[in-house]
């Protein structure tokens, strides 16, 4: 998407990630990366996804996403365990740049600590911290 | 006019021009420059491939050299015989040190008999104009260096429509490939060198910064697709041109580099006994190009598993792979060898290819 947008309905890292948690279980949530994050880094070209299984630790680098450019980490918002990835995005990495909110979504996790949210931002106050 | 090594960013005469097509700016030796514009780096690259590209390279320095002896002491620095070079010709060299390593690597042209000027890296510009004058001085050559940085802007228009876009607003034929001629593109003097960085046919024109921004909407009007670093690097990455700075440094000599085909050594330039000495030794390790055989894409700095670094990484946009330059053991060197690169802790295999990566088609 050639704009940037930052839905309300999401809870947001100041790494540039997101966490959409899930309408009926409070204990999924799913990440991805911002517009700004996609939209910094450039045309994503690899995405290489963690297993399912996968232990995620809040802050810390889970995933890597590639440009041509430059390689970022992708930081977890929330402590977990991975319980599916977007498989799609082998062969389409550019649904990341394309929606990052929908169909470039990159894992969703089985949270272990749902107090950690009270840590994240909302749209506004992450919106604040790219000015 | 030098550039300064501290405070802003320079820009080129074509600064705004990037900024009104909204491009992505970023600061590269010493320059604010276009990395990308809107369109991305794959179509700006696939433009260079299959019509048109037109690269802002103002960056880049320009040192002349003129006097009686401008020959003789450019033949004392560059490691290519000079004396090859006809008035309108270029060549390609690089800069050595007394130990072998390299400088930087140039492209000179001979523009008026006697009177040469030689393109440098925006990085190594002022060790470059240091590294002549001094030269110049304390060898006793009747020779005037001149810092031209900043007289001229450079574009660089590649690709294979690049010659028919740039013909029709020339006034006579365009040079071939390798030679340089002045010539009148859309009234404006223009410097035109058969040269290039990105495996494509196509032309680099130096002119007056001033008239820069004109030129460049002329030939943009007319198809030319402007493009950015970012594509110029994997566009040269395919073609295996080496950047200096990655694949090229002080700590490695010319022929571990592979580039020994541009080196003369009985011409006496400085460094080339250690060169010499480095081709007859053969060297330890050997820059070679690869391909990755599976998902992935090594960058600069990822180490080869039992001995050698990459240099270059990215995803070739014509090949779609990850390919790269690498520096391996010269037993490991040979088209069709294997290798291992830890790639931030995974084991990627790769193949060493032959150069250059892509090649056009029949």
């Amino acid at each position: 998407m050639a704009e940037a947008s930052y839905p309300e309905d999401l809870l947001y890292h100041p790494e540039h990630d997101w966490a959409r948690i899930d309408d009926g279980d409070p204990a999924l949530a799913t990440l991805g990366i911002t517009w700004y994050a996609q939209d910094a880094l450039g045309e994503v070209v690899f995405f290489d996804p963690p297993a399912p299984g996968t232990e995620v630790h809040k802050d810390e680098p889970y995933a890597e996403v590639e440009s041509v450019k430059a390689v970022s980490d992708v930081v977890a918002p929330f402590t977990g365990e991975i319980v599916e990835v977007n498989e799609s995005l082998v062969d389409d990495p550019g649904a990341i740049n394309e929606d990052p909110y929908g169909a470039g979504w990159l894992v969703k996790v089985r949270i272990s600590d749902p107090s950690e949210r009270e840590q994240l931002l909302d749209a506004d106050a992450y919106s604040a911290i790219l000015v | 006019m030098s550039a300064p090594s501290t405070g802003a960013p320079r820009r080129t005469p074509l600064y705004e021009r990037h900024l009104e097509a909204g491009a992505k700016i970023v600061e590269f030796a010493g320059w604010d420059m276009p990395v990308e514009y809107p369109t991305g780096v794959r179509a700006e690259h696939m433009a260079v491939r299959e019509s048109c590209g037109i690269f802002d390279v103002s960056h880049m320095g320009q040192i002349e050299t003129v006097g009686p002896q401008s020959l003789q002491l450019l033949q004392r620095l560059l490691s290519n015989d000079v004396s090859k070079v006809p008035v309108g010709g270029a060549q390609y060299s690089v800069l050595c040190n007394e130990r072998g390593g390299v400088l930087d690597d140039l492209f000179s042209y001979q523009i008026d008999p006697g009177r040469y000027l030689t393109v440098t890296n925006a990085a190594s510009h002022e060790r470059d104009l240091a590294w002549f004058q001094a030269h110049s001085a304390s060898e006793g050559f009747t020779a005037h260096v001149r810092d031209r940085v900043g007289d001229y802007a450079m574009l660089a228009v590649q690709g294979p429509l690049s010659r028919e876009i740039v013909q029709a607003v020339s006034d006579a034929p365009l040079p071939e490939r390798m030679t340089a001629a002045m010539r009148r593109l859309s009234g404006i003097e223009v410097l035109v060198c058969g040269t290039g960085y990105t495996g494509e046919d196509g032309v680099e024109l130096l002119l007056d910064p001033i008239d820069a921004p004109a030129l460049w909407d002329e030939l943009c009007h007319r198809g030319a697709v402007p493009a950015g670093l970012a594509a110029r690097d994997t566009l040269r990455l395919e073609a295996c041109y080496h950047l200096y700075g990655n694949d090229l440094s002080e700590q490695r000599n010319p022929i571990e580099a592979g580039l020994g085909w541009c080196c003369e050594e009985q011409t006496g330039f400085i460094g080339s006994d250690a060169v010499a000495a480095a081709r007859e030794q053969g060297p330890a390790q050997m820059l070679v190009a690869f391909r990755l055989e599976g998902p992935g894409i090594a960058r600069q700095g990822n180490q080869v598993v039992g001995g050698g670094v990459v240099t270059s990484g990215t995803l070739s946009p014509s090949l779609g792979v990850g390919i790269g330059l690498a520096y391996v053991p010269a037993e490991r060197s040979s088209v069709g060898s294997r290798l291992e690169i830890d790639v931030r802790g995974k084991i990627r295999r790769a193949v060493v290819e032959a150069k250059p990566l892509y090649r056009k088609g029949p």
